[in-house]
């Protein structure tokens, strides 16, 4: 699995302020390989994956994909975020521009492709995530999980090499969910290397190679979704599952002070 | 039921706030009618019709007023408005970069050229700088010298209301950019700027409207009886005629322009609400 791994994070710390966020992670991830993240709000699972293409500047620890160091100084960060694509949990689409604006832009201005191979490319990705006839709409006009798969058609034309999605169905109507997790099962199946920050457990069982949860910044348990969600070794893997599985059944608890969104101390 | 047991309560004594409300509107609008009447009745009408719209003096200034005037003001607006946004531009990048001498400089230079009256500004440019550069001649004469008087107090304002625009553009939108491989520049250039001036096109068209009626202080670098502008045009008229009657001309002359302008920016003002949702 090293030889081939199109991810690598190794030692990976992250502070804001005194804030400790990330307290050493190491992760692999191979290339075609399914990785979900899951865990508790405030666990830095968010705060790993923007680390992975670095629009979080890591305090400690080296991020390698597709064998170049991101965290080396010298590294030509632009050059490399080209290979990583990325969706985000409020979509991000460019609200003045068209749907096919929205991905031919990105190819023009920083893949230097010409007008029609920049079309062409727009096309076939919006036809991979049946949106074809949205080509002409302002994003304002498209329902949540459209927009979401015109962002991820819009990242699959820059033809990244990894995909990371962050809480791609978070901010989406639970009817909505459906159509985005079906477009990202579809790129799984088609061997793209991805990893999934999610809370889609269902997702996370049948897709995910490997899930690995995590709390209070560092990677408590990471395995194959049988063993992680199935049956789980950490208790606070199952505190958390239980919580999430059955939301209803849980019980008011303290807040736990080295959770992220708390200020309990 | 709860409201027949406050009907069956005793009334108290006094209005009720029903009668309260309408005698308060009432009075009101006698006041406003009251002041107007007196106003229209003090007024003495004929000597303010004598000095202020003598008929053949404003048909005389036609089509000058227009062709020549109008147009000059115009064309020193616009010059001052396109320097002021290239420089206000300017200004706001640097006031938003990460270098520490730029944000400083930007914000002493907003800070001063906001603080100063305009009037002071085109008295320096008109006298200061040919002192301090003797032989040096500012590029396009008079109009040269009004787009950078014009310009340089236009900038300190626009740098403002540019560098707010860049800033309510969500942050995502930059790291949607830069995740797609957009470097810094061109990712501001590309998606944050145009989004920006979206948000701000209704401050900027005010801020048009503004210098439409400073462009008037050109008369304080000495002009040439072709570069003149409504407001000189009006006044050396009014002195020759011993009348006012061209400053009323001037003056519906500015209207003529900025109530078309107001009535733009309130509509795209309307538009903008309704994009947001």
């Amino acid at each position: 699995m090293t030889g081939t791994a199109e991810i690598q994070v190794r030692g990976l710390h992250k502070s804001f302020g005194d804030n400790e966020v990330l307290k050493g992670i190491d992760l692999e991830i191979g290339r075609g390989e399914v990785v979900c993240v899951i865990g508790p709000s405030g666990s830095g699972k968010s705060t790993l994956l923007r680390c992975v293409n670095l629009l979080e500047e890591p305090t400690k620890g080296q991020v390698f994909v597709g064998g170049t160091e991101l965290t080396d100084p010298d590294v030509d960060i632009d050059a490399v975020r080209r290979r990583i694509g990325m969706v985000f949990q409020q979509f991000n689409l460019f609200p003045h521009l068209t749907v096919t604006e929205n991905l031919t832009l990105p190819q023009r201005r920083v893949l230097r492709r010409g007008k029609a191979e920049a079309a062409k490319v727009a096309a076939e990705n919006l036809e991979r995530v049946g949106l074809t006839e949205k080509a002409g709409a302002y994003p304002a006009s498209l329902s949540g999980g459209q927009q979401q798969r015109v962002a991820i058609a819009r990242s699959l034309s820059m033809g990244p090499e990894v995909m990371l999605f962050d809480e791609p169905t978070s901010a989406l109507d639970p009817e909505l969910v459906g159509d985005v997790l079906a477009v990202m099962r579809m790129l799984a199946n088609e061997g793209m290397t991805m990893m999934v920050v999610t809370h889609e457990m269902t997702f996370a069982r049948e897709v995910a190679d490997r899930v690995v949860f995590m709390d209070g910044g560092v990677i408590v348990e990471d395995g194959v979704p049988a063993q992680v969600i199935g049956n789980p070794s950490h208790e606070r893997t199952r505190h958390f599952l239980s919580r999430l599985l059955d939301p209803a059944m849980a019980d008011v608890e303290e807040e736990i002070s080295d959770q992220n969104g708390g200020d309990s101390d | 039921m709860a409201d027949t047991d406050v009907r069956l309560q005793p009334r108290k004594k006094g209005l009720t706030r029903r009668q309260k409300r309408s005698l308060s509107r009432g009075a009101q609008y006698v006041v406003f009618v009251g002041a107007v009447i007196a106003f229209a009745v003090s007024a003495d009408w004929d000597r303010l019709k004598n000095q202020f719209a003598q008929w053949d003096i404003a048909k005389e200034m036609f089509p000058d007023v227009i062709t020549l005037a109008l147009k000059n003001t115009v064309l020193y607006t616009l010059s001052g408005f396109a320097f002021g946004l290239v420089l206000g531009m300017v200004i706001a990048l640097m006031r938003l970069s990460s270098v520490g001498p730029y944000r400083w400089f930007a914000g002493v230079y907003i800070e001063i050229f906001r603080g100063l009256p305009a009037l002071l500004i085109f008295i320096f440019i008109g006298v200061a700088v040919p002192l301090a550069f003797p032989g040096t001649e500012i590029p396009g004469g008079t109009y040269g010298k009004v787009a950078l008087a014009l310009g340089l107090v236009a900038a300190a304002y626009m740098a403002e209301t540019i560098r707010a625009g860049i800033q309510a553009v969500p942050k995502g939108q930059m790291e949607a950019a830069r995740s797609l491989g957009f470097s810094p520049a061109r990712a501001m250039v590309s998606i944050i700027i145009p989004q920006a001036f979206r948000i701000i096109l209704p401050p900027l068209t005010n801020e048009l409207v503004l210098l439409f009626k400073d462009s008037s202080l050109v008369l304080f670098l000495g002009v040439t009886l072709e570069e003149r502008e409504l407001s000189k045009y009006g006044r050396d008229l009014a002195s020759q005629t011993a009348n006012s009657t061209p400053i009323l001309v001037a003056g519906l002359c500015y209207l003529l322009v900025t109530i078309p302008l107001g009535f733009v920016v309130r509509r795209m003002e309307a538009k903008a609400q309704e994009a947001v949702r």
